[in-house]
């Protein structure tokens, strides 16, 4: 019966069916084009510097083409050390409230993580600059500036990630292992510290990973706090990071410092992709749960 | 009763990928009439039933052979449109599913999608439908309010409603009162016993006082297998084989 | 003793953001005493002449938002419906994969390419041609806004940037709120004899709506406060206008965060700090309340959808 078969109003429509799939696979494919131009671009610029010497050398004001960034390389991990420092204790213990209340004050805690979370990163550097640094270089000109207050920075920014991934992941933990442990009398911090927290462990450690991926990237945060060196200094002075160099190269008017630039850039990212991948590993590996 | 077929069954089999789920289904659903499908849960008459509207082409993997005809045309034909073939073959689902939407909007969503009717013939066909679907009155003041704030009844009826809105041929239910309360239900099977005058309806059920209540035909279902199908009366009162005396008679459920 | 222990800590974090709005606010007192409302209003930011007005890195700051949204909704959009509802099984993981990681590079990175592949490309294939143009002169709206200085740095390189680092955000949400549309929607009105695209636009994106506005705002909020890609790319140059304010896209500009990161190195202690101060405390305020009211429609919208 011809009510069945295919007429003009139907082909219409599939037409409009099949331009609209089209459009969105399109759209798609540029997202993941633009990110192949980005990255094709990395490597192709950034190799002629990658080498050996770049990791293990300080800049070099003779010989500029044999310099290096390993002050920038020791200055980002000094201070994602200390943005651990500051962000493991409070995101996990406020992570643990989380998990283990549901009342009017956790749901504000939620809430302020939300903000804290929301605030651009250059207000956070500026923050820290305008309690810690500023009222110093008030007194002392030009000074104040060090890694431990960029690691601040840093660490506050975490805090929000390390807090969400710590509650969810306690929450994961099945009734039936904090069942076992309270029913032998054991208190409840006890069970929280000792079965309940290492259980959990593997998914803390993977989001604490990827939030340091997230941190070790940011620039601004450190312009108005660390300065920037082109020594190796104390944590406690001005320090350089890998960011941050990148910053300077990229912005000079030198041709082989916006050639390092990307070398820098290069070394940045495959730091941020071995993070991001040993995580993803060690949710993979470690699936006990 | 009429006798005339309307959807013919024949050497159907149907698999998920590996899983065969239907092992050779053989039927003839008559025109105006009222059959349903009964049988324990997992048995493939909610699977049968979405064959019919080719709903399982949408599951990745589904793979049917046989063939089914509607008034002698078979519905997996390539000139068939699939798109015609859910006008004609209309479903109403266990939960009912109205769009978040106003009434009007439901009702009209189908007849705006196949460009059957606009304007006043739209306000028309609106206001049939929800009459036919017996929800007229209770709705005729708040046409443009959100379907949402309906109860589950009145909602399950709208989803009827809209259902007739393209003029179908054929409505499949699947156990559509099975989330509603009694009183809900025993206004949906009045509605359907009336539906079938213009309509052949097709209800897979868990309720077998409902099948006996409201079908002129019934097929019990088994493990994927058809093993008996026949009038009602016939079935519920001298089933043909054990397995249907067992199951009508609740030794397994 | 358990309880308090980590009440406390969380306590910590309710601190720490008012301490954030308190500390900004308290050194940026200088400059709130003696310029006043003019801060906001004023359009001229001059060290020398003691001039500081943030209206222009305001307005700067909206417009390149406003470019990056135009450019990356419509994209985000069409990959989170392509994600969500029309990708088959296999491609979905790569796929998503491979947006997130545009989200993991860092703006820095960003900011470099910009500088380099970005601004060289527009300037000679875009920018240039359509300022030597005459059938572009002749338009009434495109020749307003494809106009400007043109050498490269400009407010549309900062669109585009923005652009580029907003879409894997938007699209990840809203491919999460997409998922979050139960099934049997799309099986109802497959029912009723639909096309895919019809399912999607009349019935699945409707029932999105709310989530896909906030998860935009969230977008917005992002680009808001972005700094380094930007201040690479605009110019960080008041244009060529008398009020210092243009709307021609190959003009340079300047948005608040740029602002902050540019003329930090040469801000004396005193007013100039305190007025770089308060232009952070701006940025906190607003960005504050764009996320704010993105995340409760967010939030709003899950949980109609789950009801």
């Amino acid at each position: 019966m011809t009510q069945l078969a295919k007429t003009p109003v139907l082909l219409q429509r599939r037409v409009t069916n099949a331009l609209f799939q089209a459009a969105c696979g399109l759209s798609a494919v540029l997202a993941i084009t633009i990110l192949g131009y980005v990255l094709w671009f990395l490597f192709r610029q950034g190799i002629t510097y990658f080498k050996p010497s770049f990791f293990t050398n300080l800049p070099d004001n003779v010989n500029p083409a044999l310099g290096g960034i390993k002050h920038s390389i020791i200055g980002s991990l000094n201070l994602l050390g200390i943005a651990l420092c500051i962000s493991l204790p409070i995101g996990i213990l406020s992570g643990v409230y989380q998990a283990e209340s549901s009342g009017k004050l956790s749901n504000l805690v939620r809430f302020l993580t939300d903000v804290l979370n929301g605030i651009p990163s250059i207000v956070v550097g500026l923050f820290v600059y305008a309690i810690w640094i500023l009222p110093y270089a008030l007194k002392h000109p030009g000074q104040g500036y060090s890694g431990v207050a960029g690691g601040t920075a840093l660490g506050i920014m975490m805090i929000p990630l390390v807090m969400r991934t710590t509650d969810e992941m306690l929450r994961l933990v099945p009734q039936s292992l904090w069942d076992a442990s309270l029913a032998l009398g054991t208190p409840r911090w006890r069970t929280m510290l000792l079965i309940v927290l290492p259980a959990a462990r593997n998914g803390i450690v993977t989001g604490v990973m990827l939030a340091l991926a997230r941190v070790s990237g940011e620039t601004a945060p450190l312009l108005f706090t660390v300065l920037g060196n082109e020594f190796l200094g104390p944590i406690t002075g001005p320090t350089d990071a890998l960011p941050l160099r990148l910053y300077k190269y990229a912005t000079s008017s030198d041709p082989v410092q916006n050639s390092m630039a990307w070398s820098t850039a290069l070394t940045l990212l495959l730091i941020i992709l071995i993070l991001s991948i040993l995580a993803r590993f060690l949710t993979r590996a470690g699936k006990r749960i | 009763m009429q006798t005339v077929p309307c959807v013919t069954v024949k050497n159907v089999s149907f698999w998920y990928g590996s899983n065969q789920a239907l092992f050779d289904i053989n039927m003839t659903i008559p025109q105006h009439a009222v059959t349903a499908f009964i049988g324990p849960s997992g048995c493939g008459k909610s699977t049968f039933l979405r064959c019919i509207n080719r709903m399982n082409d949408r599951i990745d993997g589904a793979k049917m052979t046989g063939t089914i005809q509607l008034n002698d045309q078979d519905i997996r034909e390539k000139s068939v449109s699939v798109e015609a073939l859910r006008r004609t073959v209309g479903m109403v689902f266990q939960k009912p599913v109205p769009f978040p939407m106003s009434i009007y909007d439901n009702i009209a969503f189908g007849p705006r999608t196949h460009r059957l009717a606009s304007g006043r013939m739209l306000d028309e066909l609106v206001e049939k439908c929800l009459r036919d679907a017996a929800l007229w009155d209770e709705v005729k003041d708040k046409l443009k309010s959100s379907a949402m704030a309906l109860s589950g009844g009145q909602q399950q009826r709208l989803c009827i409603a809209r259902t007739l809105s393209v003029s179908p041929d054929v409505i499949l239910m699947d156990e559509p009162c099975s989330a509603l309360d009694p009183n809900s239900t025993h206004r949906i099977e009045e509605l359907i016993t009336r539906l079938k005058t213009d309509y052949t309806v097709i209800i897979v059920t868990h309720n077998l006082q409902q099948a006996k209540r409201i079908s002129d035909m019934t097929g019990f279902f088994l493990r994927g297998e058809l093993v008996e199908f026949g009038p009602s009366e016939t079935v519920f009162s001298t089933p043909t084989r054990t397995e249907t005396d067992d199951y009508i008679n609740g030794r397994f459920g | 003793m358990y309880v308090g222990a980590i009440t406390t800590t969380s306590l910590i974090l309710l601190t720490l953001v008012l301490a954030i709005g308190c500390a900004l606010l308290w050194q940026s007192m200088p400059a709130i005493k003696a310029l006043g409302p003019r801060f906001l209003s004023g359009h001229e930011w001059d060290d020398a002449a003691g001039k500081y007005g943030s209206a222009a890195f305001l307005s700067g700051t909206l417009y390149s938002s406003a470019i990056a949204i135009l450019v990356s909704v419509p994209i985000s959009i069409c990959s989170a419906v392509f994600l969500a509802e029309l990708a088959p099984k296999w491609i979905r993981l790569p796929i998503t994969f491979l947006i997130e990681l545009l989200a993991a590079i860092p703006s820095v990175v960003y900011g470099l390419w910009g500088i380099f592949v970005l601004i060289p490309l527009l300037r000679d294939k875009v920018m240039t041609p359509a300022l030597s143009s005459p059938t572009i002169t002749k338009i009434p709206v495109l020749k307003t806004l494809l106009a400007g200085a043109g050498y490269g740095p400009s407010m549309l390189a900062a669109g585009l940037i923005l652009a580029i680092m907003i879409t894997p955000f938007i699209t990840a949400i809203c491919r999460d709120i997409l998922l979050a549309i139960p099934t049997i929607q799309r099986d109802a009105a497959a029912g009723l004899g639909t096309t895919q695209a019809e399912t999607i636009v009349k019935v699945v994106l409707p029932s999105a709506a709310p989530g896909l506005i906030g998860a935009v705002m969230l977008g917005f909020g992002r680009a808001f406060g972005e700094t380094m890609a930007v201040t690479m790319v605009i110019g960080n140059m008041t244009p060529n206008t008398p009020d210092g304010r243009s709307i021609a896209l190959f003009d340079p500009g300047y948005t608040i965060a740029s602002a902050m990161a540019n003329k930090f190195t040469e801000a004396t202690p005193g007013i100039a700090t305190a007025a770089l101060i308060e232009l952070g405390l701006v940025l906190f305020v607003t960005s504050m309340v764009i996320n704010l009211v993105a995340r409760s429609l967010v939030k709003f919208a899950s949980r109609r959808l789950s009801a």
